[in-house]
């Protein structure tokens, strides 16, 4: 049972958060999601996985991230705010995490759940290709096979992202069908895993998909979140006033906000990928879905009215996915959380910003919620803290932004 | 006696025959299952077309993205059901596919609908018995026959569970993977169905990988019933509009084979 009083006891005993969630997955892998479940709930009992968890953590991964006080991007927001307005920022560094981004958190627990499994290959999906290099990079550390799915369009789109996963021992599908992006990866991953149940472990990216996957991976990227905590209290006193962070599936979002749930005094955005503009082409499944059914979850869905699944657009590879993890939609749908969005051009121009305020290269993903933190920090009171998830290094995307600036590298 | 208890109750196995409605396009759907009758299907199997059919092969999804290319909506899937109804008020019509065109919605509204065109059963890829209560529960409120899956990860343990609330037929998915790949091995085939015939009254009906008369015929020896897919969807997409003639032919040759399948003794 749940217990009263508290966002952080869910999901329940099936894996629904409220209406959410869930295992919607054909009967092939029922006894390998239930398989997972129970092994899942061993190895949280068991100290011996949490501690080989946090020495990877700390010795593999570079753990605990820094907590940064972005002293000149708060200046400049505030100079333009009314007198006494311009809140602070600060930044979770998980940008600065071994593979560059906040997915090797999830990669880590998952691999070793899939040891202890016994499971002796390994498959992913992969969008912008930041979950694909760090599953790449924990099958080298362990030395198991590794075959990541990746959508045609992606594949060419992020050239470095796919080279750096074949130098690391991983073969890479391109996938031609459907719209060849994350989605279709995501079935070909799906399609894959129905047929090598015996010895396959499947590494899902983001917090969704069929229970348990949404709750691990929270918990998994929960580190964010337990350390921000920690570190901001230990450097001011107090708590954030505001959390923010940008969703696609919503794993770094989740991971920041779900040790703070219970903190009623604090806040927290949710950032979707608005694309060309919410009445056009994006990627915003709870500003502009239904709630449905995909990939073994119920959650919302870009979606006709006959059910069928539109494509998500993002600039950012990471964020262009149809749906959103389902504990995202509960929280929104009790109004725990907030969710706004920003567009590409949001997200083109708070990348800049933050190059040239903080001398930081942020992921196209995480500037779509600097783009909203560049929005609220001029609504609220110069004492007040919000504190972004920084949840990818910028790296990878040089390319995306030179040709959406017009400039030829 | 329900439509699909008949089709089951021939005194020889049925012949399960899929294709994805819409494919080529809405209006070439009719000919095509009017062929799948007049070539001998006991049981038709209409796929619902779904823009990420993550549990099917190459042939299926392929069909797919051509019905959805065509155009094809919920309203024809079910406008081909109600008339295939009127022209064949006997031959029990199944409709699958993948959840979240079901749900859309809402579970009561496609249960309704499917009553109302005179449909038979429903398999969803996507829905096990865990979650029954997303649309199980309402087919069968419609008298609409919830037809469940087994395959071979589903264990002794488990089979009871998927039984639970299952009705019309029980679907044993052959092979570990995607539609239309390989093929079971008939000794595990033969192993499986006996397992399942001792847990279940519901006929077992048998796919998956099925293409030829012969290996029809030797399913048809120990199960219930055949089902055959990802072989007719070739012919639609190798003959389109004009697919019909083709498709009878081919279902004449599995409904032979099927026919004459010496039956082992249960």
């Amino acid at each position: 049972m749940n217990a009263p009083n508290s966002y952080r006891a869910q999901p329940d005993d099936r894996g629904h958060f409220g209406d959410f969630g869930g295992r919607y997955v054909a009967e092939t892998l029922m006894p390998l999601i239930l398989d997972l479940d129970r092994e899942y709930k061993a190895a949280k009992a068991d100290p011996a996985f949490a501690a080989q968890f946090d020495d990877l953590m700390t010795h593999y991964v570079g753990r605990p991230s820094p907590l940064y006080h972005a002293e000149r991007l708060s200046e400049m927001l505030r100079a333009s705010a009314e007198p006494g307005m311009g809140a602070q920022v600060w930044f979770k560094r998980d940008e600065l995490n071994h593979t560059g981004a906040h997915k090797i958190n999830n990669c880590i627990g998952q691999i070793l759940l899939a040891i202890r499994m016994g499971k002796t290959r390994i498959i992913a999906e992969t969008g912008a290709g930041q979950h694909g290099v760090a599953t790449a990079a924990v099958c080298a550390r362990f030395g198991l096979p590794c075959v990541i799915y990746m959508g045609a369009k992606d594949v060419e789109r992020q050239q470095p992202n796919v080279f750096r996963m074949k130098l690391l021992g991983a073969e890479v599908r391109p996938v031609t069908s459907g719209a060849a992006t994350l989605s279709d990866a995501m079935n070909e991953g799906l399609r894959d895993w129905v047929a090598n149940v015996h010895d396959t472990f499947y590494i899902i990216g983001t917090a969704a998909g069929p229970h348990p996957y949404p709750e691990l991976v929270r918990d998994f990227q929960s580190i964010i979140g337990r350390e921000a905590r920690a570190q901001m209290l230990e450097r001011t006193g107090r708590l954030p006033d505001l959390l923010v962070a940008a969703i696609g599936g919503g794993s770094n979002a989740i991971g920041l906000f779900h040790p703070f749930l219970d903190d009623a005094d604090v806040a927290m955005l949710g950032v979707e990928a608005a694309g060309h503009g919410l009445d056009k082409d994006h990627a915003a499944s709870l500003a502009g879905g239904f709630p449905g059914i995909l990939h073994g979850n119920k959650t919302y869905l870009l979606q006709d009215e006959d059910g069928q699944i539109a494509e998500g657009h993002s600039i950012s590879a990471g964020l262009d996915y149809p749906g959103i993890g389902p504990e995202h939609a509960w929280l929104r749908d009790i109004g725990r959380v907030e969710y706004d969005s920003a567009t590409d051009t949001d997200a083109l121009d708070a990348f800049q910003l933050l190059c040239r305020s903080e001398g930081i290269i942020p992921a196209l993903e995480p500037a779509h919620a600097i783009a909203a933190v560049a929005r609220r920090a001029k609504t609220m009171r110069s004492d007040q803290i919000i504190l972004a998830n920084l949840c990818g290094r910028g790296d990878k995307d040089i390319f995306t932004v030179a040709s959406a600036l017009g400039v030829s590298i | 006696m329900t439509r699909l208890a008949a089709a089951f109750g021939k005194g020889r196995p049925a012949l399960v025959c899929f294709v994805t409605a819409g494919d080529p396009t809405p209006d070439a759907t009719p000919a095509i299952l009017d062929a799948l009758v007049a070539g001998g299907a006991d049981v038709i199997e209409l796929g619902m077309p779904f823009t990420d059919p993550m549990a099917d092969g190459p042939a299926i999804q392929s069909a797919n993205i051509r019905s959805l290319a065509a155009g094809t909506r919920t309203a024809d899937v079910l406008r081909i059901a109600t008339e295939f109804r009127a022209r064949h008020p006997n031959v029990p019509l199944v409709l699958m596919g993948y959840a979240n065109p079901m749900v859309r919605r809402g579970a009561e509204w496609f249960a309704q609908g499917c009553a109302a065109a005179g449909v038979d059963g429903v398999i969803c890829v996507d829905i096990p018995p865990e979650e029954d209560d997303a649309l199980g529960v309402q087919l069968r409120e419609q008298g609409i026959a919830a037809i469940r899956l087994a395959t071979p990860t589903t264990d002794a343990a488990r089979l009871p569970t998927v039984l639970e609330g299952a009705g019309g037929f029980l679907y044993y998915v052959s092979v570990a993977g995607i539609t239309g790949k390989q093929q079971a091995v008939q000794a595990s085939i033969d192993e499986a169905v006996a397992r399942l015939k001792a847990a279940t009254a519901l006929p077992i009906a048998v796919g998956f990988g099925v293409r030829t008369p012969e290996q029809a015929a030797n399913i048809a020896r120990v199960a219930d019933g055949v089902v055959v897919g990802s072989a007719i969807v070739e012919i639609v997409a190798q003959y389109g509009a004009a697919a019909a003639e083709p498709v009878r032919t081919y279902i004449e040759s599995l409904a032979a084979a099927i026919a004459a399948a010496p039956k082992e003794p249960a």
